[in-house]
C-alpha cells in the first residue's frame, strides 16, 4: 500500500491540474461567448448570400457561358477537401471527430478513383493527415486568430483555393468544418462549395427566383463579382463556426476534466484519512500489547 | 399595398440595421438609385458612397451609413443591401480617412503586379468617396 507521503504527493497533484483545468475552461467560456457572438453575427450575411446568389444562379443555370465557379467544369475527376480543425488540442474529439469523417470523405472519393487533394486549415489537421496523405497535401493555412477569424484570413484561403481552381487543378471542392449548435453540440459538416450547389427552384412562386430580376450592371458580370465573394464568405463563415465549436468543445471536455480530478481528489483522500486512521490504530495496539506485557 | 418595406444592411462580420423603412437611398455602381416599397426586382453591385435611410419621401435622412462595395437585392416587400464595410456616417473621422489613404497610397507604391495596383486604385476611390461622405455630413 502506498504510504501517506506518497498519497499527499498524488493529492497536490491532482489538485494543481484541477485548478489548471478549471482555468483553462474559463479561458474557453469566456472566448467562447466572443466566438459564438462573431459566428452569428456572421450567418445572416452568409445565408442572405447564399439566397441571392441561389435566385441569381436558377438564372444563370444551363447558360452558355455560365462560370465555372457556379456550374463546375464539367467534370468531377479531382476532389478538393478543405479541412478545417483548431491549432490547438486539449477540446475533446472536435478535432479528431472532423479528422475522422474528412478520412472517411477522402478514402470514399479514393475508392470511387477519383484523385484527391487537401487543403488543411489548422495545424492539428495537417499534422494527423500527414502520415496518411501526404502526397496528397496541397496547401496549408494556419495563421487565424485565437478566438475570432477576420474576414481577411478566409480571403487569403478563398484566393489560394480560387487560383488553384482556375488552374485547373480540381473539378469539385469540399470542406469539412464543425456547425456550431451549443457549447455542447458540434455537427461535423461537409458542405460543397465549388460548384455551387444550385438549389432546388420551387415552383409557385417560381417566377420570382432568376426571371424577374433586372440586373444592373448585367446578370453576368455580377455573378463574376458575387461568386469569388460567396467563396470567401462560405470560408469565413465556417471559419468562425468552427472557431466556436473548438471553444465550445474544449469547454466541455475541461468541464469535465474538472469534475474527474475532484472525484479522484476525493478517492484519494479517503484512502489517505483510511491509510491514516489505521497507522494511529496500529501504533495504540502496539503501545497497550505492549504495556500488558509488563 | 404596403407603405414600408424590410430593409436588411449586412457585413460579413455583423447585422446592421433590419428594420422597416419608408424609403432607402443606395449607391449603385450605375448611379444613387431609390427604392420605394413594391420597387421592382432588382439585384445591383454597389460603389463606395453612403446609404440613406427615411422614413418618407420626402422626410430627411433619419440613418446614414458609408459603405465600401457590395450587393444589393431588391424585391417588392424587402431590400437586402450585402456590403463589405459599413460605417455610420457619423462616426466617420478625418484622423481614420488619413490613415487609410496612407496605407493606400503605400499599398499602391509597393504593388507589384497589375492586380495589386488595381486592389490599391479601388482602396484609393474607397477612400475618396469616404472623405466626400464626411464632407457632405458636416
Amino acid at each position: 500500500m502506498a504510504s501517506l507521503k506518497d498519497l499527499r504527493v498524488r493529492i497536490t497533484s491532482v489538485q494543481s491540474t484541477k485548478k489548471i483545468t478549471s482555468a483553462m475552461k474559463m479561458v474557453a467560456a469566456s472566448k467562447l461567448r466572443r466566438a459564438q457572438d462573431a459566428a452569428e453575427q456572421a450567418r445572416p450575411y452568409a445565408q442572405r448570400m447564399e439566397a441571392m446568389l441561389g435566385n441569381l444562379a436558377a438564372g444563370a443555370f444551363g447558360q452558355d457561358g455560365a462560370p465555372p465557379l457556379l456550374v463546375g467544369t464539367g467534370k468531377d475527376d479531382s476532389h478538393l477537401v478543405i479541412v478545417m480543425t483548431a491549432n490547438r488540442g486539449l477540446c475533446g474529439g472536435f478535432n479528431s471527430s472532423i479528422i475522422r469523417s474528412a478520412r472517411g470523405l477522402i478514402k470514399g472519393l479514393m475508392d470511387q478513383g477519383k484523385s484527391v487533394k487537401i487543403y488543411t486549415v489548422g495545424r492539428k489537421g495537417r499534422d494527423n493527415l500527414k502520415r496518411e496523405f501526404e502526397d496528397h497535401m496541397v496547401g496549408h493555412f494556419d495563421e487565424f486568430g485565437r478566438t475570432v477569424s477576420s474576414f481577411s484570413e478566409a480571403e487569403h484561403v478563398a484566393t489560394a483555393v480560387k487560383s488553384m481552381f482556375d488552374a485547373s487543378e480540381f473539378d469539385v471542392c469540399t470542406m469539412i468544418y464543425a456547425h456550431f449548435v451549443s457549447a455542447m453540440v458540434q455537427n461535423v459538416t461537409c458542405q460543397q462549395i465549388i460548384p455551387f450547389p444550385v438549389p432546388e427552384i420551387e415552383d409557385g412562386e417560381g417566377a420570382g427566383s432568376g426571371g424577374g430580376y433586372e440586373y444592373e450592371p448585367s446578370d453576368t458580370e455580377i455573378l463574376a463579382d458575387l461568386l469569388p465573394r460567396n467563396l470567401a464568405i462560405q470560408l469565413f463563415r465556417a471559419l468562425l463556426e468552427n472557431g466556436a465549436s473548438e471553444q465550445g468543445a474544449r469547454m466541455s471536455a475541461m468541464d469535465s476534466a474538472t469534475r474527474n480530478a475532484g472525484d479522484m481528489i476525493d478517492k484519494l483522500k479517503m484512502t489517505y484519512n483510511r491509510t491514516r486512521q489505521a497507522k494511529i490504530t496500529t501504533e495504540l495496539i502496539e503501545i497497550i500489547s505492549g504495556a500488558e506485557a509488563v | 399595398m404596403a407603405d414600408t418595406l424590410q430593409l436588411d444592411l449586412v457585413s460579413p462580420a455583423k447585422l446592421l440595421l433590419s428594420e422597416s423603412v419608408g424609403m432607402v437611398v443606395v449607391p449603385g455602381v450605375e448611379g444613387y438609385f431609390g427604392v420605394l416599397p413594391n420597387h421592382m426586382p432588382l439585384v445591383s453591385t454597389l460603389r463606395p458612397g453612403v446609404v440613406t435611410v427615411h422614413d418618407g419621401v420626402t422626410d430627411a435622412a433619419r440613418k446614414s451609413f458609408f459603405v465600401d462595395g457590395g450587393f444589393a437585392e431588391v424585391n417588392p416587400e424587402s431590400c437586402t443591401l450585402l456590403v463589405d464595410e459599413a460605417v455610420p456616417v457619423e462616426e466617420l473621422t478625418a484622423d481614420s480617412i488619413a490613415e487609410r489613404l496612407a496605407a493606400a497610397e503605400e499599398k499602391r507604391g509597393s504593388a507589384a503586379t497589375d492586380e495589386d495596383r488595381s486592389a490599391a486604385e479601388a482602396a484609393l476611390a474607397v477612400v475618396a468617396a469616404m472623405a466626400e461622405a464626411m464632407s457632405a455630413a458636416a
